[in-house]
């Protein structure tokens, strides 16, 4: 394998793209100059942070350091399906639904990988763990905030609706179908479009990052292929238990809507 | 034994009230609006929280499931919602006979119920709402200004299709404000007061 490395003047001559997004922003009075600035900021920093926490994680090859990792990984994706979500549920509840959705979803898909399909020695080595993890719980938090916003707005624009099934005496379960079902589909679109265009429209990056670093092309689009599934099956999964969650938390037990437990 | 009966029943801007309805009879719910009739009939039907008790035949609301106690206290909004494209899909298929008779009952074309939802009018939503209620064989009625959208000649045949109802055995609890045959003969008068309080008029 060989791979060519970068120094930080490589870096810095690929940052002076953005001048050209600043540029347009005001030629069209677009007023992204200041997301744009923070948003990369927060990219080079946070980055900056994860290659020397990762460095020092592989180096110890640790179980409990890399759960533990993990488990910041999935609060960082928690917190930001929540923050992405124009409705949200009130309390804890907001933050924790997704949390749990995609920490499950996500950490045993990556189990599954590590100890079924890659099988790296020892399992747990946390530079396939956490890299497969992250990739994941990226897709899967994309799909949750979706599903859940999607969810969460369609109650209160649809509760008339909602409302006159349970007057009729039917379950919550079937009166919140409907809702359900669109937010499922709409979790899922961005990975079903991914996966169609994945080759075709674009180059998914870890393929393309794996050839950069000198990895034969035919096995960079297994990994990526694999991985593809992974985040196919993870999304699934994160999406259908934040929903089931978000539906169980909007009801109560005597098959009422909620809405009283949305964030005003 | 009262077909309906409250006890205690508070519900954010109601005040905690006791009253009852026999089965065959109607209660007129008055008041001045935002006074909280709403309110009242959806405390009955079980949509919003709501404490105290209420009790159906003697048996109390909370050992009958949810869905159960809604199938048999009907409720009926002012304007009643839609959760599907036609008429036919608010009805379970075993309905959809006892349905196309309902809806000639309330002077609708039994076509009705492939129409799609959006093209109703007020007074066809409004007629459609009772039926989809009625057909699914309710004892208690639960009705918001049921007849507010309708003509006199639709309004007549939907309140001698309640009155036969009534002769069934069938309890409403109706809100209207503009009065009709089935208020003006109901046999007993809730008034829901400012600040929340339901007392009952004296006959």
């Amino acid at each position: 394998m060989t791979y060519i490395p970068l120094d930080n003047t490589d870096v810095l001559l690929a940052a002076a793209l953005l001048l050209i997004n600043g540029l347009i922003s005001v030629a069209f009075a677009l007023g992204l100059g200041r997301s744009l600035l923070v948003a990369a900021t927060r990219m080079v920093v946070q980055l900056a942070i994860v290659g020397l926490m990762l460095r020092w994680l592989f180096s110890s090859v640790s179980p409990w350091l890399t759960f533990g990792f993990a488990l910041i990984m999935v609060g960082f994706a928690g917190y930001e399906a929540m923050a992405r979500q124009e409705q949200r549920l009130a309390g804890t509840w907001g933050l924790g639904i997704g949390m749990f959705a995609m920490g499950f979803a996500g950490i045993s898909v990556t189990l599954l990988a590590l100890t079924i399909l890659l099988r790296p020695e020892p399992w747990f080595q946390p530079r396939f763990a956490i890299p497969i993890l992250g990739m994941v719980l990226g897709n899967c938090m994309t799909g949750v905030a979706i599903a859940l916003n999607q969810f969460l707005s369609q109650a209160r624009q649809r509760r008339n609706g909602v409302e006159a099934m349970l007057a009729l005496g039917y379950p919550r379960e079937k009166a919140l179908a409907p809702l359900l079902k669109s937010a499922a589909r709409a979790g899922m679109i961005p990975i079903i479009n991914s996966m169609a265009a994945a080759g075709v429209v674009f180059l998914p990056g870890m393929m393309t990052g794996q050839i950069l670093a000198g990895v034969e092309p035919g096995q960079a689009v297994k990994y990526q292929m694999v991985i593809m599934f992974l985040i196919a099956g993870g999304t699934g999964v994160g999406v259908l238990l934040a929903l089931l969650g978000a539906a169980r938390r909007l009801s109560d037990e005597r098959h009422r809507l909620r809405l009283d437990r949305l964030k005003s | 034994m009262p077909l309906l009966e409250t006890r205690g029943l508070c519900h954010q801007r109601l005040r905690c009230c006791d009253f009852s309805v026999d089965g065959g009879s109607v209660v007129a719910v008055t008041g001045a609006s935002g006074a909280g009739k709403t309110q009242l009939l959806r405390a009955l039907a079980d949509l919003d929280p709501a404490a105290g008790e209420v009790f159906l035949d003697g048996m109390a609301r909370r050992s009958i499931a949810a869905p159960l106690w809604r199938r048999q206290v009907a409720y009926v909004p002012a304007t009643p919602a839609w959760w599907a494209d036609t008429v036919r899909e608010h009805f379970e298929p075993e309905q959809i006979a006892s349905a196309e008779a309902l809806l000639r009952d309330f002077g609708l074309d039994s076509k009705a119920l492939d129409w799609p939802v959006d093209r109703l009018s007020t007074g066809e939503t409004q007629r459609i709402g009772l039926v989809r209620a009625v057909a699914r064989s309710p004892r208690v009625m639960l009705l918001d200004e049921p007849t507010s959208g309708l003509d006199r000649a639709s309004r007549e045949r939907v309140e001698k299709f309640l009155q036969r109802l009534l002769r069934e055995g069938l309890a409403i609890l109706v809100v209207a404000h503009y009065g009709g045959r089935i208020v003006e003969s109901a046999d007993r008068r809730l008034v829901v007061g400012s600040g929340g309080a339901v007392t009952e008029l004296a006959p």
